[in-house]
C-alpha cells in the first residue's frame, strides 16, 4: 500500500457526514448555551415566531390588509379587530401582520447589499494594501463621518421615497462597518502560513483569498449581521416615519406607527401594535446576537458582555 | 497633543469635502429632476428652464459642484427653495434648538447610565444580570419616534404631567434670542418662570432621545468596569485598606469610563440622527423639522445645509471625546 492509497483510505467520513457532524455538535452546544443564557433563547424564539408571521400570514391574517371598511372605521381593539382598525377601517392586524414580511425582506436585503459591498472593498484593501487600503480606507472614513440615519436620510431623499430606495439607501451608510471589520480580517489572516503555502503551490490570488482567507471573516460577520439587523430595521421603519421609505398602502411598521400618530391621544392602537411589532423583532435580532457573539467569540464567555 | 488635533481639523476639510462630494453625487446625480421638483407640479416647461438657470443647474456637474464649494468657503451655503432665505440663516435658526435637545439628551443619559451601570456591576446577581441585559436589549430595540408618541400618549395625554409638545406653552413670548438655547437665553434674561416652562417642555423629548443611549452606556459602564475589577492595581486598592466606595467610584471608575467614553461620541451623532424622527412628534423647531420640510419639498440646499451641519458636529463631537481621552487616562497621548 502507498502512501497515496492510505490517504484515500483513512479520510472515509467525507465531505458531508463531517459538515452534520459539525452541525450535530453546533446544536449541541447551542442547546447549553441557551440554558445558561435564556435571554439567546427568547431571542430565537421571537425571531422564529416572526418568520413563521410572515410565512403563514394570509392564515394569520383575519382580513384584507389593504380592504376599506368606513363602515368600521376607528374601532378601538376587540375580539373582531384585535388591534383596532384605522381611520378608512383597515384591520390593524392584519395591516401589522403582513408587514412583517416586509420588515423581514428589508432587514434581509440591506444586510446583503452592506455585506457585499463591505467585503468587496475589505477584501480588497486588506489583501492588496498599500497605496490601494489607503484610498479605500479613506473613503470608508468619510462614510463613517455620517451617523448612518442622517447619511440614509440624504441617499433615500435622493433617490425618492420609497421602501426599495430606503433599503438601497440604508444598504449604502451600513458597509463601512463590514468592510473595515473584514478588511482587519484579511490582515490578520494573509500572513498565516498555510497562506504562504497556497502561495508557494501557485493558487492564485483569488483562491486564497476565496478559500483561504475569507473563510476566517464568516463567523464575526454572522455575528455582526445578527447584532445589525435590528439597528437596519429600526433605520428603514424610521424613514418610513418621516415619509422617505414605504409608501401608502404598503403595510410597513414605521410607516404604519406614522399614519397613526397624529391621532395618537384618539386612536392609540393605531400607532402602538405596529410600533410594539418593531420592538420584538428588533429585540428579537439582538438578543440573539448578543447569544452568538458570546458564543463564537471564546474570549468573551462568562464576561456577560 | 495640539499637532494631533490640528490633524483631526485637517481631516475635518477632508471630511466636508468627502461628504459634499458623496451628497452632491446623491442629490443632483441620481434619477430625478431637482429644477423639476423646485418648480412645483404644475409648472410649465419655461419655467422649469428658467428656474434650472437661475439655480445653475443647467451647467456641468463640476462645475455646480465647484461653485458650491467655493460659495461655501465664503459661507455661503446657498438659498432654500421652500423660504427663499438663506441656508445659513435657516441653520442659525433651527441649529440651537436641536443642539439643546442633543446636548440635553446626552447629560441625562451620561447621569443616569453610569451610575446604573456602576450598581448593576457591583451586584452580578444572575437575576440583576438577566434584567439589565433585557433592559438594555429593550431600550435598544424601542423605535424612538415610538416611544416619543407612547410618552406623549401616557405622559401627557393620559397622567398629564408633561406639555404634550413645543419648546414653550403656546402664547409665551421668545426670550431674546443670545445663544438659542432657551433654557440658557431664560437665565440670562432672569426670567425664572420661563425658564421652567422651557424645562419642562424639554424633558421628554430629552428623555425620549436619552432612552436608547442609557440602555447602551448602562451596558458599556458595566461590562467595562467588571473588567476593570479585576486588575491587580484594585486589588492593590484594597489591600490597602481604601474603603470600597473609593476603590469603585475613584480607582477603577476612572479607567472603566474610557469605553463609555469612545460610545457617546458616537452617540452624539446618533442622538442627532434621533431627533430627526423624534422632533417632528413634539413640535420640536429644530433640524429634523427643517430636514422634514426639505424632504417633502425637494429642497436640496437646505438638506445639503442640514447634512454638513450634523457631520461637523458629529466628527468634532468624536474630537472632543479624543481629547478627553487623555484627561482621564494621563498614559494616552497624542
Amino acid at each position: 500500500m502507498t502512501a497515496y492509497d492510505s490517504a484515500s483510505v483513512i479520510p472515509d467520513t467525507g465531505f458531508w457526514s463531517h459538515v452534520c457532524a459539525r452541525g450535530n455538535e453546533l446544536t449541541k452546544q447551542a442547546g447549553i448555551g441557551f440554558r445558561r443564557n435564556p435571554l439567546g433563547a427568547l431571542g430565537l424564539f421571537l425571531l422564529v415566531s416572526i418568520v413563521l408571521v410572515a410565512v403563514f400570514a394570509p392564515q394569520i391574517a383575519t382580513h384584507d390588509p389593504t380592504q376599506f371598511n368606513t363602515a368600521e372605521r376607528m374601532q378601538p381593539p376587540s375580539a373582531k379587530h384585535l388591534f383596532g382598525t384605522d381611520v378608512t377601517g383597515r384591520d390593524i392586524f392584519s395591516r401589522v401582520v403582513y408587514g412583517s414580511r416586509i420588515s423581514l425582506r428589508v432587514a434581509f436585503v440591506v444586510l446583503v447589499i452592506a455585506v457585499t459591498i463591505g467585503a468587496t472593498l475589505g477584501a480588497t484593501a486588506g489583501y492588496l494594501g498599500g497605496l490601494v487600503d489607503e484610498m479605500l480606507m479613506r473613503i470608508t472614513d468619510v462614510f463613517l463621518a455620517f451617523p448612518s440615519l442622517i447619511l440614509a436620510m440624504a441617499v433615500n431623499a435622493g433617490l425618492g421615497a420609497g421602501i426599495g430606495s430606503a433599503m438601497l439607501a440604508v444598504g449604502m451608510a451600513w458597509w463601512p462597518g463590514y468592510a473595515r471589520m473584514i478588511r482587519g480580517q484579511v490582515i490578520a489572516a494573509k500572513n498565516n502560513l498555510y497562506v504562504v503555502a497556497a502561495h508557494s503551490l501557485g493558487a492564485s490570488h483569488w483562491r486564497i483569498l476565496v478559500r483561504h482567507v475569507l473563510p476566517n471573516c464568516i463567523s464575526p460577520t454572522i455575528v455582526q449581521l445578527t447584532l445589525d439587523a435590528g439597528y437596519v430595521v429600526l433605520t428603514t421603519a424610521g424613514l418610513s416615519f418621516i415619509g422617505l421609505g414605504a409608501q401608502p398602502p404598503t403595510p410597513e411598521w414605521g410607516y404604519l406607527v406614522s399614519e397613526g400618530h397624529t391621532h395618537i391621544l384618539t386612536q392609540w392602537w393605531w400607532s402602538t401594535f405596529p410600533g410594539l411589532a418593531i420592538c420584538l423583532l428588533v429585540v428579537g435580532f439582538n438578543l440573539l446576537g448578543d447569544f452568538l457573539r458570546d458564543s463564537l467569540d471564546p474570549r468573551l464567555r462568562g464576561t456577560g458582555a | 497633543m495640539q499637532r494631533y488635533i490640528l490633524r483631526r481639523l485637517v481631516f475635518l476639510v477632508f471630511v466636508i469635502v468627502g461628504v459634499t462630494l458623496l451628497l452632491f453625487v446623491i442629490i443632483y446625480m441620481l434619477p430625478g429632476d431637482p429644477a423639476r421638483a423646485a418648480a412645483g407640479p404644475g409648472a410649465k416647461p419655461e419655467q422649469v428652464e428658467r428656474l434650472r438657470i437661475k439655480l445653475g443647474l443647467d451647467k456641468p456637474p463640476h462645475i455646480q459642484y465647484l461653485t458650491y464649494m467655493g460659495n461655501l468657503l465664503r459661507g455661503d451655503l446657498g438659498t432654500s427653495i421652500r423660504t427663499r432665505k438663506p441656508v445659513l440663516m435657516e441653520l442659525k435658526t433651527y441649529l440651537p434648538a436641536s443642539l439643546e435637545l442633543a446636548l440635553s439628551a446626552m447629560l441625562l443619559n451620561v447621569l443616569i447610565a453610569i451610575p446604573l451601570g456602576v450598581f448593576s456591576a457591583l451586584k452580578p446577581g444572575h437575576l440583576a444580570d438577566t434584567l439589565s441585559r433585557l433592559f438594555a436589549a429593550l431600550g435598544m430595540g424601542m423605535p424612538v419616534f415610538w416611544v416619543a408618541l407612547m410618552a406623549q400618549l401616557l405622559v401627557a395625554g393620559r397622567l398629564g404631567l408633561l406639555p404634550f409638545g413645543g419648546r414653550l406653552s403656546t402664547g409665551a413670548l421668545l426670550p431674546h434670542h443670545v445663544t438659542g438655547f432657551l433654557l440658557i437665553d431664560t437665565l440670562l434674561a432672569r426670567d425664572l418662570p420661563l425658564f421652567k416652562d422651557a424645562l419642562i417642555h424639554l424633558l421628554m423629548p430629552a428623555a425620549t432621545l436619552a432612552l436608547p443611549e442609557v440602555a447602551v452606556t448602562s451596558r458599556l459602564t458595566r461590562t467595562s468596569l467588571l473588567d476593570v475589577l479585576e486588575q491587580d492595581y484594585v486589588r492593590t486598592a484594597r489591600a490597602k485598606g481604601l474603603p470600597e466606595r473609593r476603590v469603585v467610584w475613584v480607582h477603577a471608575l476612572k479607567n472603566a469610563l474610557l469605553v463609555p467614553l469612545t460610545m457617546v461620541g458616537m452617540q452624539v451623532g446618533w442622538v442627532l440622527g434621533g431627533s430627526l424622527l423624534v422632533e417632528s412628534v413634539f413640535s420640536w423647531g429644530g433640524l429634523g423639522f427643517l430636514a422634514f420640510h426639505a424632504i417633502y419639498k425637494r429642497d436640496f440646499p437646505v438638506l445639503m445645509g442640514v447634512t454638513l451641519v450634523m457631520c461637523i458636529v458629529f466628527v468634532l463631537s468624536n474630537l472632543v471625546v479624543d481629547i478627553l481621552y487623555s484627561y482621564v487616562d494621563p498614559r494616552i497621548t497624542y
